[in-house]
């Protein structure tokens, strides 16, 4: 069935229809290994079944021998023991049979769901330490649509057509080999039927497997453009577009159309067909078997015994569960190859290369004594220093002081194309560092590459006078407080994220970031003040109120340096002025890297430095930079063209 | 709600039925092979000759070519039915959201409208393959199984009044169990997907605290939570198929049992071989049918909660209608606000307008500026009618905005809004949206007063550059003059600026209104802002604050009667000229 899922634009199917045999060994392989004990039993519980399924057919024949022989006297008494006795066997392989099925349909549903939260558990812990740059080129729709519909298609398969086609399977070799038991020319007549099912499946399996993989890729495709317009639904109003935006939503719609009832079509086809193959082979043997039977033919079967309506009797039934089973078989065919799409692709997620991290250097809390050596402690101090082992075993501890430097610095998102070239800024512990210019020109970059989102190409970068390629990533983001322009809160109530900042926070630290930064003033005019519970990126709250809320995240982890990404951006210059106050408070004693649109943001800062298609035009503070009369100073003066 | 979505079968009503009796015939032959089977064993078992055989093997052959071609026939054109109705559905959930007002659109988040339009539709989809091909056919192959098995099996056909009811009775304890819990599972579901994408949208929070071991064991958490309630759901409906195999073990036993005795003590004359061999088929059968009855009763309480979300959205009645065609046209840009008061959601207690009273002049430039949540944005989406005033009369070019038709008025008044959105395809395509028939010449004009022009022309395919979806390949500086150019191809007698040039560097800024006052003096231009700079030069400015507006005059007068504005200015702009 299929699940509510979120969205999921571009959700593309790898093309072809090929199955791959290396995906689907390596989704069993993961499923024994998540459960070594209770896969192999399942396996032994569904063989088992089959088997016990397959047996009956067996003493059925008994049976009705029993009965033909008895039939003429019409002793029942004589009958039955022999009779008795055969159908308690049977009962008791049937009572057998239900408990391995009860206990391989248990387990199924057991491991099932285990192995999808594994799995999704796994992709998502492999996912968190996967770099930037993974969620910077692939677009989010389709990192979801792997959580969503892609395991969606793994949970089909693993819980159904996997058991199924191993129950088929041996139930039809069981089946197989008692009808080689009882007659080889019979048999023969049976596996030319297979063949022509097999055939058949072949055509019209393959018809539906087509497009079946053009409906995901149609889907796609729908769920994207419905997406774009629903996310502009009020665009699509204001310009009355309304028309025109059905028109285009009918072409695609169709599109989808025609590629779903095909492949439904095919795959519903594909049922009553082999049923009824299955049927004229039923009348097939029945004929040939009735013409062996009648004219006495010999018989070659394992069993040697004589061909007789004893033998073709059951062996008809035989033949009705042979090509159930392998029609059964046929029918697994699309979800097998819809699960090894998604495994594919959940795979590709997994197989992601992490971020590395070579860094050695930590932070940790610290004292410093009198005499100015410092000593590494456990509780929190507010004072942090780097923890520096040394190749030759000794370690040195260096202040956290919030000292960045890059020197000549080269950066390109691709390697062909530069977008940093040179850039060199001292950040000294305590100073407020702006960076000013275009959007494009590269200030966002700047510090993507001091928390090492990206790594630089050329050059260097020193925190606190260690090369940042030293430090763990974790220690080093931990000694960073970061806001950004597009504000990320997550579900839970504004109490909690402000916490995010710094897990082990009180309550009244929380609160008291908030007051600093200016937030709680509108924290407490929410219903439920610090406790409203924010969803959906705290759609509740306005743009602006978000921000500040991020701004207490960061205020509350009390790093060393700060970095403010067009943090205030989104408050209105109202507020702003009530939150400066807090902000100036907030950045009082630290390294402050600052992007700003608005210049009053900015002006006070000890060094702006001015960028242009990557690099440091100009730099000097406020009253340098407007004497130099250069683009700082235009741009300053902009704000001030009143005509 | 059943009839509601019934609606959109439409042309697919024909294939449907088709499907409906072609079933019907499929199911008649499936019940009428193992009665004839039975003779042909009969025959094989009474050493009839191969002749006799042959006979009864050509009829049974002939039923199975004719069940095939219904059972065949049936696939296609249920596939056709249900991918129709499909396809039906989405268009028609497609235009009711294109119907919307701008009050019902905030009712639901755009996720959920894809997820209605999407994965809703899709549960609807199966459900209804499933219901054409299986809601005759299974009640038919019982019925006519029963009747089959009571005229061939006699007595012994009394195995199904154990059976039957036994099985009857376990799957409905199943499916009422699983079904609640199903439910719940796929609300949860739901929530952790969206943790999910949480956690994507805000990858650089999460790693710029270091927070992926904290994100990861949030999420293990709920993921095993949801595991273990899914597994709970699975495993109730894990009992169908252990429960199915007892019913048919137990008919088979039974019938082998009793069947020998009968027959043996008959000596073959009230039951035979054939018979018990039949019995057996039609055990199965009939089983099967209950089976898929429950089955469809299973997919249809699940696709319930798809059909009631479908039908939220069929059932939104839009905010706004537009009136009879009443042939006005706008002369002029004049505005007008008499009495206005306004709320959202039609909620009388939380007014976010109070007693507005105002008139523009067609042509002027008009500053609004006022503190986040001041209802700046409300006060102009008003005037193209994106949401009605409660009470009060908002007139445009003189006539009451509701005099107008809908497509009239918005084209008359152009409006960039504040979260502005391009479209996927090429810049000219983005700037089409604003007038169908643009001339290159007049792309170019527009774009040039939105300060666009030069930085499009930068690209290397210019205006034929590919806009990807949400407009992420361009700056969003860029992407908001490529909305104001898009606005400006209306040719609209009224501008409306919702802080459409907040990203925008404020020469730039500066050098769009003036582009803006130079070639369209006619047009009365509308323009929120943060920046003081950004309104300081219009002809009248509008404080509001707190629903209301708290002042009206130009620069100069505002600066000597207005508390609020005064200190705007001072915290932006006069702080600036000490030094």
């Amino acid at each position: 069935m299929a699940m509510h899922t979120k969205n999921s634009p571009a959700n593309m199917r790898p093309e072809g229809r090929k199955l791959n045999m290396k995906t689907l060994s390596r989704t069993v392989k993961m499923l024994f290994g998540f459960y070594p004990v209770l896969a192999p039993i399942t396996c032994v519980c569904i063989l088992f079944s089959a088997v016990a399924s397959a047996i009956p057919g067996l003493f059925i024949q008994k049976v009705i021998e029993a009965i033909q022989k008895w039939q003429i006297t019409g002793d029942w008494a004589a009958a039955k023991p022999e009779i008795v006795s055969k159908v308690l066997i049977l009962i008791s392989l049937y009572v057998l049979s239900i408990i391995a099925i009860t206990i391989h349909t248990q387990l199924m549903a057991y491991m099932t769901q285990g192995f999808l939260m594994k799995m999704r558990c796994a992709m998502f812990g492999g996912m968190q330490k996967l770099p930037i740059r993974y969620f910077d080129t692939n677009k989010h729709g389709d990192i979801m649509s792997r959580y969503t519909n892609d395991i969606d298609t793994l949970r089909q398969l693993v819980s159904q057509s996997l058991p199924s086609l191993l129950q088929s399977a041996s139930i039809a070799l069981c089946v197989f080999s008692i009808m080689l038991y009882f007659s080889v020319w019979l048999t023969l007549v049976a596996v030319i039927g297979v063949m022509v099912i097999s055939l058949v499946t072949k055509k019209v399996g393959g018809g539906s497997a087509k497009y079946f993989m053009r409906q995901q890729k149609a889907v796609g495709k729908t769920e994207a453009f419905i997406q774009e317009m629903m996310n502009g639904q009020k665009v699509v109003k204001v310009f009355c577009h309304e028309e025109k935006s059905t028109d285009e939503f009918e072409k695609i719609n169709n599109q989808l159309y025609n590629d779903a009832y095909r492949a439904h079509a095919y795959a519903n086809m594909l049922g009553p067909i082999n049923m009824n193959i299955g049927n004229i082979l039923y009348v097939c043997i029945a004929v040939v078997g009735g013409i062996l039977v009648v004219t006495n033919a010999p018989n070659l079967s394992l069993s040697g015994m004589p061909i007789g309506v004893s033998i073709v009797i059951p062996f008809l039934n035989m033949v009705k569960q042979f090509t159930a089973n392998i029609n059964q078989a046929t029918q697994q065919i699309n979800s097998i190859v819809m699960g090894m799409a998604g495994a594919e692709r959940i795979f590709e997620l997994m197989d992601e290369q992490p971020e590395a991290d070579s860094g050695y250097v930590t932070l940790v809390n610290c004292k410093i004594d009198k005499d100015g050596t410092i000593t590494e402690c456990e509780e929190r101090t507010g004072q942090w220093a780097w923890r520096h082992p040394h190749s030759d075993g000794t370690l040195t501890y260096t202040l956290v002081q919030g000292d960045v430097r890059l020197t000549d610095v080269d950066f390109g998102y691709v390697p062909e194309k530069t977008v940093l070239h040179n850039v060199t800024v001292y950040a000294e512990p305590g100073q407020k560092v702006a960076f000013v210019g275009a959007t494009g020109a590269g200030k966002t970059t700047i510090t993507n590459l001091i928390n090492r989102f990206y790594d630089i190409a050329d050059g260097k970068i020193r925190y606190d006078g260690i090369n940042i390629n030293k430090i763990k990533k974790s220690d080093l983001r931990r000694s960073l407080g970061i806001v950004l322009q597009d504000t990320n809160l997550f579900t839970g109530t504004v109490l909690e994220n402000i916490r995010y900042g710094r897990l082990d926070a009180t309550d009244e630290e929380c609160v008291a970031a908030a007051r600093l930064v200016g937030a709680d003033d509108f924290i407490l005019n929410l219903p439920e003040g610090y406790n409203t519970l924010l969803t959906s990126n705290g759609a509740n709250l306005s743009q602006g109120q978000r921000q500040l809320i991020a701004i207490a995240r960061a205020a509350v982890a009390d790093p060393p340096v700060m970095i403010m990404d067009e943090a205030t951006s989104s408050i209105d210059t109202r507020t702003e002025a009530v939150v400066q106050r807090g902000m100036d408070k907030l950045m009082e004693g630290r390294t402050v890297f600052v992007i700003a649109h608005r210049l009053s943001t900015v002006r006070n800062s000890d060094v702006i430095m001015v960028l242009e298609k990557g690099r440091i035009i100009e730099r000097g503070n406020h009253e340098k930079l407007m004497s130099e009369k250069g683009t700082y100073y235009q741009l300053y003066t902009g704000a001030f063209e009143l005509d | 709600m059943i009839r509601k979505l019934a609606k959109s079968i439409r042309e697919y009503k024909v294939p449907s039925i088709i499907t409906l009796l072609l079933m019907v015939g499929e199911a008649g032959i499936e019940c009428l092979i193992p009665f004839i089977t039975a003779n042909l064993i009969n025959n094989i078992s009474a050493g009839a000759p191969v002749s006799e055989i042959a006979k009864t093997g050509a009829m049974l052959v002939g039923m199975a070519l004719v069940s095939l071609a219904c059972g065949g026939t049936a696939g296609f054109t249920c596939a056709k039915a249900s991918s129709g109705f499909a396809k039906n559905l989405r268009h028609d959930l497609f235009s009711a959201v294109q119907s919307f007002a701008f009050e019902n659109i905030d009712k639901f988040s755009s996720s959920s409208l894809v997820t209605r339009l999407t994965t809703d539709v899709t549960n609807v989809q199966m459900s209804y393959m499933m219901l054409i091909r299986t809601a005759i056919r299974s009640p038919l192959m019982f019925t006519f199984s029963i009747i089959m098995a009571y005229r061939m099996g006699g007595a012994l056909a009394t195995t199904f009044v154990v059976v039957v009811p036994i099985l009857i009775f376990g799957l409905l304890m199943v499916a009422r169990n699983a079904m609640p819990a199903f439910r719940r599972v796929f609300k949860k579901y739901d929530r952790l997907n969206e943790s999910i994408e949480e956690n994507v949208m805000g990858i650089r929070v999460v790693k710029g605290f270091s927070r992926e071991d904290f994100e990861k064991q949030k999420f293990d958490t709920a993921a095993e939570d949801i595991c273990a309630d899914f597994t709970k759901a699975e495993r109730i409906v894990a009992f169908n198929m252990p429960l199915m195999q007892f019913c048919s073990y137990f008919n088979m036993a039974f019938v082998l049992l009793v069947g020998s005795m009968m027959a043996i003590t008959s000596r073959g004359t009230t039951v035979n071989v054939g018979h018990i061999s039949a019995m057996l088929t039609y055990g199965m059968q009939i089983l099967m049918s209950l089976m898929m009855l429950s089955m469809i009763y299973v997919m249809l309480t699940m696709s319930l909660e798809s059909m009631k979300r479908i039908c939220e959205v069929l059932d939104q009645k839009p905010a706004i209608a537009s009136p009879e065609d009443t042939g006005n046209k706008v002369q002029d840009g004049s505005i007008d606000f008499e009495g206005v008061n306004f709320s959202y959601a039609r909620n009388k207690n939380n007014l976010v307008l109070k007693n507005i009273n105002l008139h523009i002049d067609s042509g002027l430039t008009v500053g609004i500026i006022g503190g986040t949540g001041s209802s700046k944005s409300t006060l102009t989406q008003l005037i193209p009618r994106l949401y009605d005033a409660n009470t009060g009369i908002v007139k445009v070019g003189g006539i009451d905005v509701k005099e107008y038709d809908i497509k009239t008025l918005r084209d008359a008044v152009s409006f960039v809004l504040q979260k502005n959105q391009l479209f996927s395809g090429t810049i000219k395509d983005n700037l089409r949206w604003g007038n169908e028939n643009a001339t290159d010449e007049q792309m170019v004009a527009a774009c040039r007063m939105a300060n666009a022009d030069e930085f499009i022309r930068s690209f290397p395919d210019g205006y034929d550059t590919y806009i990807e979806q949400g407009g992420t390949n361009v700056s969003g500086g860029q992407r908001q003059r490529l909305c104001i150019a898009r606005a400006l191809l209306k040719n609209p007698k009224i501008l409306i600026l919702d802080d459409s040039t907040s990203a925008v560097d404020t020469r730039t800024d500066a050098g769009i209104r003036a582009e803006l006052k130079k070639f369209i003096p006619e047009t009365t231009k509308i323009i929120i802002a943060q920046r003081i700079s950004s309104v300081m030069d219009a002809d009248m400015i509008i404080v509001m604050d707190k629903g209301e507006i708290s002042a009206v005059g130009t620069h100069s007068e505002l600066l000597k009667t207005s508390d609020i504005y005064r200190e705007v200015y001072e915290q932006q702009i006069h702080t600036g000229e000490d030094e």
